[in-house]
C-alpha cells in the first residue's frame, strides 16, 4: 500500500533520514520504534508532506505522492495525528471532528463517520459540547485519533498516541488502535513505548540516527535481544 | 484562596449576566434596536450624533480586523492602508466618474481586497512579529503613495467636496440623519457578514489556524489559501468603512490614514476581546468616546488611553468581553437519551 525507497530528508545541514526504504501492506499495523532523534517524526512529516524530502520515492497506492502538498495527501487517504496531541483547545469537540472531515464534501459520509467515532469513543459522544482544552488528556488523544479518522483515511498515522498518558489509558489507547484495525484502516504507529507498539503491531521497523537497523515480525522484534536491551530495558 | 473565591465570583458573575441575556433575548433585542432606531430623534446635538457614527465606523474596522487578527491569529498593524485604499477609491470614483455611493464603495472595498491579497501573498510565509512589521510597511507605503502620486490623489491638499451618498432621491446628510442610518445598515450588514462567516466552514478552518497550524494543515486545509482569504475578507470590509469615512467628513488627505488609526483598530479589537463579535462594539464605543469626554485631560488624555490598555493587559488580557461561556452546556437530544439508557443499564446490573 505505502512504499518508501530510498528516503533521503534534510533540516538545513543535517542528514535526518539516509536513505530509508519500508513498505506497509494493506491491513497491518506497522510500527516504527527508536529513541529520541531517530528520525521517527521526521519519517511521518515526509510521507505526509510536511516536511520536503532531497530524494528518494514515497508511492502509496501506486501512486507517486513524494513532495506532494498536504491536503492532497490528505485527499488520497493518509491522516496524520500529530504528536502531543494537538487539538484545536478553543474549539468545541464537534467542532474538532468537523475539521478533521474537512476534505469531505458528502454530507451523508461525514454523519457516518461521526458515528463511527462516537461508537468508537463514546466518551467523546458525551462531551460533544465541550470545549477540547477542557478535556483530560486520555479523552484530547482520543479526540485527536478520531479526527484524523474522521477524514476516512486508508492509512493511519499516529505519532506517540501514549506520550504523557497514565498506565491504564495506554492500555486503552492500544486496545483502540487494534480495534481499528479490525476495521480495515492501516496503522503507522509510531512509538517510544516499544513493548505496547511491539504487541499490537504485525511488523516493526527499528530506525537509529536515519537509518532502519532492524526489521521483522513483531513478535520476534521483541525477543530479539538487540532490541530487548536498547529499547525494553531488559537484560 | 481569596484569590480563588474572587474568581469563583467573578465566574458566577459572567454566569449571571448571560443567564439574564439568555432569558431576556427578546426584549433586549428590541429594546437596544429602539434605541438605535430612536437615537436621532432624542435630541442629541450634531457633535454627539457624529460621535455615534464615528463608534460605528470604528466598530465595522474593528470587526474587519478581527476576521484576520481575532479569528485566524494574523496580527496586522497596516490596516489603515485598506482604509485608504478603500476611502481614496471611492471619493475618486464618485468625483471624477460621479458613481454613486454604492458603486463606489463597492469599488472602493474591491480594491481594497485586491491590495489584500496581493500583500498576503508574498507574507505568508511569515510568522508573528515579522507579519505584523511587513502590514506595518504597507500602511506606511499606501500613505506615501497617497502623498507622492500628485496627479491622481492630489497630494497633501487632499481630496474636497466629496459628494454625500444619495438614496432612493434622498441626499443624505448628518442634517437629515442619514449618515447615521447607512452607517447602521452597514454596521448590521457586517455584522451578519461577520456571524454567518464564522459559523461556517471557512470560519472554522479560520479558527483551526489560528489554534494550531500544523494540526490544520494535516486535517487537510489548505492553510495559505485560508490566509489569503482572510486577509481578502478582512480588507474588503475595512474598504467599504473606508468609502463611507470619505462620503461622511467630505474630505481626506494622507494624514487621516497614520499609524495611530491602525494602532487604534487593533487596541479595539483586543479591548473588546479578540475573536468575539460583541467584543467590537463595546471596544469601539468605549474607546472611540473615551478621549471625547475626557476632553478636559486635554493633552494627557491619551497618556489615561495607554495606561487603560495597560491595566487591561494586566488584569484581563482576553478582553473586555472576552470571556468564554459560561452557560452549561447543552447535551444534544441522543446524547441525553444514550446516557439515561447507560443509567438505567447501570441500575439493573446493579440489582441483579
Amino acid at each position: 500500500m505505502l512504499k518508501i525507497s530510498n528516503l533521503n530528508t534534510f533540516y538545513g545541514h543535517i542528514h535526518a533520514l539516509k536513505g530509508i526504504s519500508m513498505e506497509i501492506k494493506k491491513g497491518e499495523v506497522v510500527s516504527l520504534i527508536g529513541s529520541n532523534g531517530a528520525g521517527k517524526s521526521s519519517t511521518l512529516g515526509s510521507i505526509a508532506g510536511l516536511v520536503r524530502t532531497q530524494s528518494g520515492n514515497v508511492t502509496f497506492m501506486d501512486k507517486d505522492i513524494t513532495n506532494m502538498s498536504p491536503h492532497n495527501i490528505v485527499k488520497l487517504g493518509i491522516s496524520l495525528s500529530p504528536e502531543g496531541r494537538e487539538v484545536f483547545p478553543a474549539l468545541t469537540v464537534q467542532e474538532n471532528l468537523r475539521l478533521g472531515a474537512y476534505t469531505k464534501k458528502d454530507k451523508v459520509k461525514m454523519s457516518e463517520s461521526f458515528t463511527r467515532v462516537y461508537d468508537l469513543f463514546p466518551r467523546l459522544k458525551e462531551r460533544i459540547k465541550q470545549t477540547a482544552g477542557t478535556l483530560s488528556g486520555g479523552e484530547q488523544q482520543m479526540l485527536a485519533i478520531g479526527r484524523a479518522l474522521m477524514s476516512e483515511p486508508q492509512l493511519l498515522m499516529l505519532d506517540e498516541p501514549s506520550l504523557g498518558l497514565a498506565p491504564n489509558l495506554v492500555l486503552m489507547i492500544f486496545e483502540l488502535i487494534e480495534s481499528i484495525n479490525k476495521q480495515g484502516t492501516t496503522i503507522l504507529l509510531i512509538e517510544q513505548n516499544a513493548n505496547m507498539a511491539l504487541s499490537v503491531s504485525h511488523r516493526a521497523y527499528v530506525l537509529e540516527t536515519g537509518n532502519i537497523s532492524m526489521t521483522g515480525n513483531a513478535k520476534e522484534l521483541a525477543n530479539d535481544p538487540r532490541v530487548k536491551k536498547a529499547y525494553l530495558g531488559i537484560g | 484562596m481569596d484569590k480563588n473565591l474572587e474568581k469563583g465570583k467573578s465566574k458566577n458573575f459572567i454566569l449571571i449576566l448571560e443567564s439574564f441575556i439568555e432569558k431576556y433575548k427578546v426584549p433586549i433585542a428590541g429594546v437596544s434596536a429602539l434605541i438605535l432606531l430612536g437615537l436621532p430623534f432624542m435630541g442629541f446635538s450634531q457633535y454627539i450624533m457624529r460621535i455615534f457614527i464615528m463608534i460605528g465606523i470604528y466598530s465595522m474596522l474593528a470587526l474587519g480586523l478581527n476576521i484576520l487578527t481575532g479569528y485566524t491569529g494574523l496580527v496586522s498593524l497596516g490596516h489603515a492602508g485598506f482604509y485608504a485604499i478603500g476611502a481614496y477609491t471611492a471619493s475618486l470614483l464618485s468625483l471624477k466618474l460621479g458613481a454613486n455611493f454604492l458603486v463606489a464603495a463597492i469599488g472602493g472595498a474591491v480594491l481594497a481586497a485586491i491590495c489584500g491579497l496581493l500583500v498576503s501573498l508574498p507574507t505568508l510565509r511569515l510568522k508573528g512579529t515579522y507579519l505584523s512589521i511587513v502590514t506595518l510597511g504597507f500602511g506606511e507605503i499606501v500613505k506615501m503613495i497617497l502623498i507622492n502620486w500628485d496627479k491622481v490623489t492630489n497630494g497633501t491638499l487632499g481630496l474636497k467636496n466629496i459628494p454625500r451618498p444619495s438614496m432612493f432621491g434622498l441626499k443624505l446628510t448628518l442634517v437629515n440623519n442619514g449618515m447615521y442610518y447607512l452607517m447602521l445598515v452597514l454596521v448590521a450588514l457586517i455584522t451578519l457578514l461577520c456571524t454567518l462567516l464564522i459559523k461556517s466552514k471557512i470560519g472554522r478552518a479560520f479558527m483551526s489556524i489560528k489554534e494550531d497550524e500544523l494540526a490544520a494543515i494535516m486535517m487537510g486545509i489548505k492553510t495559505t489559501r485560508y490566509k489569503a482569504l482572510a486577509f481578502v475578507i478582512s480588507a474588503f470590509i475595512t474598504g467599504i468603512t473606508g468609502a463611507f469615512y470619505a462620503s461622511m467628513i467630505g474630505f481626506i488627505e494622507p494624514n487621516s490614514f497614520t499609524f495611530d488609526i491602525s494602532t487604534l483598530i487593533i487596541s479595539i479589537v483586543i479591548f473588546g476581546g479578540m475573536g468575539t463579535i460583541r467584543g467590537m462594539f463595546l471596544g469601539s464605543a468605549i474607546l472611540i468616546a473615551f478621549p471625547e469626554v475626557f476632553r478636559f485631560l486635554m493633552d494627557y488624555r491619551f497618556v489615561v488611553y495607554g495606561l487603560v490598555l495597560v491595566l487591561m493587559m494586566r488584569f484581563r488580557p482576553q478582553g473586555m468581553l472576552g470571556w468564554k461561556s459560561q452557560m452549561p452546556y447543552k447535551l444534544p437530544k441522543l446524547v441525553k437519551e444514550s446516557l439515561k439508557k447507560n443509567n438505567k443499564d447501570n441500575l439493573k446490573t446493579q440489582q441483579i
